[in-house]
């Protein structure tokens, strides 16, 4: 395969995930918001730093100015709208490589949140986010269902594992980010609250319910989020996922690749850690040790397959 | 339909179709059919005219028909231009013999901005330059096919010619039933065989064939990943490709690749900036130098071009006759060559009723329709050809035929031209049909997709219907 065929596949995956997860970031934004007493101005500069947008301490930061930042933008890859039209431009590069469902999926409704301006995108929020949502849905079950089994389906498949991992902990840092007012309690109310705004975000309210059958603490929301293996977008499932891939990729080209230790190497090391130290050498630190493995994941493997 | 008389033959089997599914029908899968394209992403994006820019070529749902003895005569008249326009470039590029003939003027050739020095006295593989001939044609009278132009680099539309037979298919299935219409998908069958006939010498396995293009911002990248997949080849770009060890390779994700055979939709100029245009940040250093010692193979070749000038066109009868010893068995339209005295006096006294082109224009920008012209446009005109009488030509306006065309909510008559697309490898092949471009503006001639043209799907009967008389 062309390498810049592979690198255009790979980016597909993506930026379909990426829309995904910049839409369950807006959603846990404005959940947050929603609450009584929220700092609402506090709450969205949280997903924007998140979701790595700079911004300046004193710039303007309320509901409109996150949906045009997170949903409508035209470029730069940040929103949803240009996650999706990046998707389908490297997609459509490589039109022929991918089926006609799977193109189909990207190249239907692409257009739609163009024209929307920013009050209504504002007031209808949910529907748009749920329609970006579809929009990944649709993509991801075309490519299970109708793309052969080769390496075309790896490389989308690797990016969608990379970026998906890399959603869970950006996830995480709102939560990081979203700093309680100095009179709440941790654990208090708004404590509650907020991480229970992460797990619906992450689809996940009712996942936790079943896996901890108890109350939301942090501990187990991040232990959801990070190192559960039977819930879909934990990291360490996502993690798993992308060095199988590279793994079929390296059995199909006979080459073990670093990309493949990396991967390895990361995924041993969740399988190692439990929550308790995690959170005694601090979340965030971990997250941000966690976001930089799979960057470096990224790097090997764009090196090996000459993107 | 051209006679008044009522319904050609060749079209009978479509009037009664017509008849029987009605107007509403009709409107309605002409929408069915626009979202099919839109969502299928057949576009096409206009140079610098800014808007959409994928945007769709309006698809008339009424088949364009042509009889079987009609299109007997035709492909052999396409066939003998092709071969005739091939023999043409590999003597300019060799003894010159035509020209010392005196048949063409040498000055035509020679200084023509699209002669390549560089292949002088080279052998492509097959001695075949024009790979893929493209012919515009335009039928005038009841027998009458005139050429309009060749098309010898890289004519483009045959994904049109392959997709809206299969969108007519699937949307009337009934009309393919009984075997009536040749089939066209068998071109990319021949083009990747015809590609594959001329490897290079430096060849030695299964040649290797992949399709360039500049890439997906260009207005045909459609059509080239298109093709590149119906023929089950890699479509590249130029950054994909690498010169070494005197071949070209492409990067895939298990290392380098050979190429042995490219079937280029890139101008001459941006194939390789050490030949061409060292300005251009397109193209791959060092391709022609493997090109011209064996290592690979360009289709077309570099500087095909001077075969499908406008100029040159009028010349075409004489190399039907210098090379292959035949009378041309289609018509060419009457051209006077403004770089003639007595042809640019005429053209100026009679600019009103002629069609005035630029010798190296193409796409149907800058060109003058005089009738259709006002008169401001025609001065205007006027100056620029005084300014360079060398590079205009001018025709008469032919009375084109019409097809039904259903615009508006109504059916019409709207001008039509067609271009079939003739393959030249070891041997010469044509699919039966071709691209039909209609003028959707009511007494327009211009059929060019950049000016607003659409497109039909074209019909080569398998045999010649009874005459329908006036159905």
């Amino acid at each position: 395969m062309l390498s810049r065929t592979a690198a255009n596949l790979y980016w597909t995956g993506r930026y379909v995930e990426r829309a995904d997860a910049t839409a369950r970031l807006l959603d846990m934004g404005a959940r947050m918001t929603m609450l009584p007493g929220s700092a609402t101005r506090q709450d969205w500069l949280s997903v924007l730093k998140a979701a790595g947008v700079p911004l300046t301490e004193s710039e303007e930061v309320g509901r409109r100015e996150a949906v045009r930042i997170l949903l409508l933008d035209e470029e730069g890859g940040s929103s949803v709208r240009s996650a999706l039209t990046l998707a389908r431009s490297n997609a459509r590069a490589e039109r022929t490589a991918l089926t006609r469902q799977a193109w189909e999926a990207l190249n239907d409704e692409w257009r739609a949140l163009e024209k929307v301006p920013e009050a209504e995108a504002s007031s209808s929020l949910p529907d748009y986010l749920e329609w970006a949502q579809k929009r990944a849905a649709a993509f991801r079950g075309s490519v299970e269902t109708t793309m052969l089994r080769d390496d075309r389906y790896d490389f989308i498949k690797l990016g969608g594992a990379l970026e998906r991992a890399a959603m869970a902990l950006r996830l995480l840092e709102v939560k990081y980010f979203a700093l309680l007012p100095e009179r709440d309690v941790v654990g208090g109310g708004r404590d509650f609250h907020q991480w229970n705004s992460l797990l619906f975000a992450a689809s996940a309210l009712r996942a936790y319910h079943h896996v901890y059958r108890g109350d939301v603490t942090a501990w187990n929301v991040a232990d959801l989020l990070v190192l559960n293996r039977s819930f879909p977008r934990s990291v360490a499932l996502c993690i798993t996922e992308a060095a199988d891939t590279l793994g079929r990729l390296a059995l199909r080209y006979n080459q073990r690749t670093e990309a493949q230790n990396r991967a390895e190497r990361l995924h041993a090391r969740l399988a190692d850690t439990d929550m308790d130290e995690v959170f005694a050498d601090g979340l965030h630190e971990f997250v941000q040790e966690t976001l930089k493995s799979v960057l470096d994941i990224h790097s090997a493997t764009s090196l090996v397959y000459g993107f | 339909m051209h006679s008044n008389s009522g319904i050609r033959a060749p079209y009978t089997q479509v009037a009664s179709w017509l008849e029987e599914i009605g107007q509403p029908l009709l409107e309605l899968r002409a929408k069915e059919a626009e979202a099919l394209f839109r969502r299928i992403g057949i576009t096409f994006a206009v140079y610098g005219e800014g808007g959409d820019p994928e945007r769709l070529i309006p698809f008339d749902l009424i088949p364009r028909v042509i009889g079987a003895s009609e299109w007997a005569r035709l492909s052999q008249g396409i066939e003998q231009r092709a071969k005739a326009l091939n023999a043409f470039l590999y003597d300019v590029y060799h003894r010159r013999e035509i020209l010392r003939a005196g048949r063409i003027p040498a000055e035509l050739v020679i200084q023509n901005l699209a002669f390549v020095p560089e292949m002088i006295g080279f052998d492509p593989p097959g001695k075949v330059y024009s790979h893929i001939v493209g012919i515009d044609l335009v039928r005038t009278g009841e027998d009458d096919w005139q050429v309009l132009e060749d098309n010898c680099r890289t004519p483009s539309g045959v994904s049109y010619m392959l997709e809206n037979r299969e969108i007519m298919a699937r949307m009337f299935p009934d009309l393919f039933g009984e075997g009536a219409v040749r089939a066209v998908d068998g071109y990319p069958d021949d083009l990747r065989r015809t590609l594959e006939e001329v490897a290079p010498p430096a060849c030695r396995q299964d040649p290797q064939v992949v399709v360039l293009t500049p890439g997906p911002f260009n207005s045909a990248y459609y059509e080239h990943s298109f093709l590149a997949d119906l023929m089950g080849v890699d479509l590249v770009e130029p950054r994909d490709l690498r010169v070494r060890d005197g071949r070209v390779w492409r990067r895939t994700t298990k290392g380098l690749e050979i190429v042995d055979v490219i079937y280029r939709r890139i101008d001459d100029d941006f194939l390789d900036p050490l030949a061409f245009r060292s300005d251009s940040a397109l193209g791959v250093p060092g391709l022609m130098n493997v090109y011209l010692s064996g290592g690979v193979t360009l289709c077309s070749a570099p500087g095909s071009g001077v075969a499908d000038d406008k100029a040159i066109y009028t010349y075409v009868p004489e190399m039907i006759d210098f090379y292959l010893g035949e009378k041309p068995i289609l018509d060419t339209v009457p051209t006077y060559k403004c770089a003639e005295p007595d042809a640019l006096s005429y053209t100026l006294e009679n600019l009103a009723d002629l069609v005035v082109k630029e010798v190296d224009g193409s796409g149907g920008y800058g060109m003058l329709i005089g009738p259709r012209a006002t008169e401001k446009e025609v001065a205007a005109y006027r100056k620029r050809l005084e300014a360079d009488p060398a590079g205009f030509i001018a025709q008469p306006t032919l009375d084109l035929s019409t097809a039904p065309t259903f615009t508006g909510g109504k059916i019409a008559g709207r001008h039509v031209d067609l271009r079939p697309y003739c393959l030249v490898g070891r041997e010469v092949r044509l699919t039966p049909g071709g691209l039909t471009r209609v003028a959707m503006r009511e007494g327009s001639l211009v059929v060019n997709s950049s000016q607003g043209g659409g497109v039909k799907d074209t019909w080569v009967l398998a045999g010649d219907a009874p005459h329908g008389g006036g159905a």
